[in-house]
């Protein structure tokens, strides 16, 4: 079956979109990704689009369903490498993913996560 | 090889939803549109088919090149033979939604357009145009 890949990184999740989604390929994701952050205790998501050409309502509603899920879960979610040209097209849309939070590059995606984590424990056992 | 001026497209699931998004990215590509308005208009595209998709049992796209005087436009008509839409007002409407969205598919790809018309018989159908301007 076709799937998204969830890199387990300490306590950091990474994901980087490369395809262009078919709902259904969204929606495993966000299933995915949600038992994951549970069963590894991972404290911190992160997100890459670059690749993304274009993120439709659809998306955009499942990025914030999984910020949402992952805060519920006790991690936190950041989104990184957002095309200019499709974040402009997402707000004319009308989505402002309220509530996600956004890096312009991986860098930058691993630093907010670390300061949110307090100082992110590479390789060490459970919290 | 010239392409011909059209092209038209089954709209019947989440895959074919994809391929209405790349043939459109492909035709606005051709076009010269800026990086910002092919983002736009695929965008609408893909709102487009998955409201043909959900709402309307499945249909078809159709990707033209349209000319009027000197400037050219990318026309996109998306048709099915669904229920059809009983109170278009309340669809065009941010945030209703009948199928659990964000309703944001009909004014949303509205929003990206240049022209936007819908019709809809209710037992017959729905056909939704839109054209984005070079």
């Amino acid at each position: 079956m076709e799937r998204i890949p969830i890199l387990k990184m300490g306590e950091l999740l990474l994901v980087s979109i490369q395809v262009d989604m078919h709902d259904r390929l969204a929606i495993q994701l966000q299933d995915d990704l949600t038992s994951q952050i549970a069963a590894t205790s991972a404290r911190g998501v992160l997100i890459d689009i670059s690749a993304l050409e274009m993120v439709d309502s659809f998306m955009g509603r499942m990025i914030a369903n999984i910020a949402s899920m992952s805060r519920v879960l006790d991690a936190e979610t950041v989104v990184v490498g957002m095309r200019p040209a499709v974040a402009i097209t997402l707000v004319e849309l009308g989505m402002s993913l309220p509530g996600v939070r956004t890096a312009l590059d991986v860098e930058r995606g691993m630093a907010l996560l670390a300061e949110e984590m307090g100082g992110v424990r590479h390789g060490t056992a459970g919290r | 090889m010239e392409r011909p001026a059209a092209e038209r497209l089954p709209v019947t699931d989440g895959y074919q939803v994809v391929q209405v998004r790349q043939a459109v990215r492909r035709w606005s590509q051709d076009l010269g549109f800026s990086l910002i308005d092919q983002t736009k208009i695929v965008t609408a595209a893909s709102e487009l088919a998955r409201n043909v998709v959900q709402h309307g049992g499945g249909g078809q796209a159709t990707i033209e090149v349209v000319f009027e005087g000197p400037r050219r436009g990318l026309r996109l008509t998306f048709e099915d033979e669904g229920p059809g839409i009983p109170d278009i007002n309340l669809a065009m409407k941010e945030g209703y939604t009948t199928a659990g969205g964000l309703g944001l598919g009909l004014p949303g790809s509205k929003r990206l357009s240049n022209e936007f018309s819908i019709c809809s018989t209710p037992g017959e159908g729905t056909r939704v145009v839109i054209t984005r301007w070079k």
